[in-house]
């Protein structure tokens, strides 16, 4: 199962059109397998993004806010998005893969200090 | 501060304070962290202030206007206020427009402790601004004939650039409303609309009167002027009868669309001007710049955009339109009951040449309004007699 998650820094990004990195991890058996990778976009761009997904062939998109439009194309192409996450990217790649991550969770590392941009 | 007030102060929650507020409303602390929010902000981010508290800001109002929190950090630093308009998505994946107001809070030895953000959604305001600036310039403006259907489809595209526009046409056909109209749909729309008859006036006069005069520039120029090029600064310049504008003049005109700058008569200082020049002309400047009466660099210069308005006769179904909406405007205004036209006056009025376009037909109607005996006429006798005998009055 491959998952992408935007990122900024260490953390998952607020919002998916400004995404400028997004990171891939292939998963299985709720565990992360190999090193996940990450990518960096030409430019913010939801449509690019939308694009990098589907050519990927992503199964799940873990983000922060999303707009109607493009999560319904994502949706429509049957992958399955959990958006309006917050905290750090690691810890919703292992929530996600423990099966406890969902739309609009704030996770715990998201109120630690030193946890800002 | 008194001791009653302190006692006072403390009994209130800054929470129901802010909760009275009909605005979104945050208090950042300097860590640009979440310390409180009120219940508008809770409904626009779908966010509750409990889950909140703590979080970085951004990752919860998730706006497009601080860059990783530089922008709110300079606050913190310099004590200025950050006054923008942007927008923000919220959990039910709607892009909201906003404008938000940042300012610090400082404590009282004024060192600032965090910052207020004040967020006003401006989606109403900016739908009714859009509704106003597509349809404002262009609800005046009637016709449903293929001509005048492409004319429309062509005004947003003029209304959105910044380069010049040539208007040509019969007269009477509309070519000052459709100018009006290009302006009032632009970005230019809050600045003036200027109107300047080229044909209107004097070589001398009329440089004075678009390019200003400085004091003791000529006889009885007691003080400065500043022109119409400086009134329409920001805005649009309408330049109607441009194939009148003298020689000279065109020279001058030429000069200012190229650097956007000149010298008022008399004066010695450059004037700079970011104006957008619309002209207008019912001659054909083509024509007028093989006899040599018009200037070919500045016909070129005025001719990036090109908008042909059709004369009336090329309108197919818009005399009976204009007929109708022009006949009740009248009538309204004189308070008369008029039915509207025989079919004896239709026939003659749509099969009519209108060589003074929609001028001349409301010219027409306005006639009919207000001539009300019904009397017989032949058709040699003139159009507009024959129009009163078709105008039926409603009994009373």
């Amino acid at each position: 199962m491959k998952v992408l998650i935007t990122i900024r820094q260490h953390n998952v990004a607020p919002r998916f059109d400004a995404t400028s990195e997004v990171l891939i991890a292939l998963c299985e058996k709720k565990q992360v397998v190999g090193k996940p990778r990450t990518i960096l976009m030409n430019r913010p761009s939801s449509e690019e993004l939308c694009a990098l997904i589907i050519k990927e062939d992503i199964n799940i998109v873990i983000c922060g806010g999303i707009e109607d439009s493009h999560l319904q194309y994502l949706v429509w192409k049957k992958i399955k998005v959990i958006d309006s996450v917050i905290g750090p990217y690691n810890e919703a790649l292992r929530a996600s893969n423990n099966g406890f991550l969902y739309s609009g969770t704030i996770l715990p590392g998201a109120k630690q200090e030193g946890m800002t941009t | 501060m008194k001791s009653t007030e302190v006692d006072f102060f403390k009994t209130i929650e800054i929470a129901e304070v802010l909760n009275g507020v009909p605005h979104g409303v945050a208090i950042l602390d300097r860590e640009l962290r979440i310390v409180e929010m009120n219940s508008f902000l809770e409904l626009l981010t779908g966010f509750t202030t409990a889950d909140a508290k703590g979080v970085y800001a951004d990752f919860i109002l998730r706006t497009n206007i601080d860059n990783h929190g530089k922008q709110f950090c300079e606050l913190l630093e310099t004590g200025e206020f950050l006054s923008v308009a942007g927008d923000i998505i919220t959990q039910r994946h709607k892009k909201i427009p906003i404008h938000f107001t940042v300012s610090p809070l400082n404590d009282e030895s004024g060192q600032a402790v965090g910052l207020f953000m004040f967020l006003e959604d401006i989606s109403l305001l900016q739908s009714f601004d859009k509704k106003r600036h597509s349809l404002e310039g262009v609800k005046d403006i009637l016709g449903h004939s293929p001509k005048m259907l492409e004319m429309f489809e062509l005004m947003p595209v003029l209304a959105h650039t910044d380069a010049s526009v040539l208007i040509t046409g019969e007269t009477g056909t509309g070519k000052d409303m459709i100018a009006e109209a290009i302006h009032k749909a632009s970005k230019r729309s809050r600045h003036p609309f200027i109107k300047v008859n080229c044909g209107a006036l004097p070589e001398a006069l009329l440089e004075s009167e678009l390019f200003g005069h400085a004091r003791g520039a000529f006889t009885g120029a007691v003080k400065d002027k500043p022109g119409l090029f400086r009134l329409a600064h920001d805005g649009t310049i309408f330049l109607t009868e441009i194939g009148d504008l003298p020689l000279t003049l065109q020279v001058k005109l030429l000069s200012v669309l190229d650097d956007k700058e000149f010298f008022p008569v008399g004066g010695e200082k450059k004037v700079k001007v970011n104006v957008r020049i619309i002209a207008a002309t019912h001659r054909s400047l083509r024509e007028l710049v093989k006899r040599g009466e018009f200037r070919e660099d500045l016909f070129y210069r005025l001719n990036v955009l090109r908008l042909h308005l059709p004369a009336l006769r090329e309108r197919e179904g818009d005399i009976r339109l204009l007929l109708d909406y022009f006949l009740r405007e009248f009538s309204g205004n004189l308070n008369k009951s008029i039915q509207g036209y025989s079919k004896n006056a239709i026939d003659i009025l749509t099969a009519y040449h209108y060589p003074g376009n929609v001028r001349e037909l409301r010219n027409i109607a306005e006639y009919a309004a207000n001539i009300r005996v019904r009397i017989l006429m032949s058709r040699k006798e003139n159009l507009l007699q024959a129009v009163a005998v078709g105008v039926r009055l409603k009994k009373r």
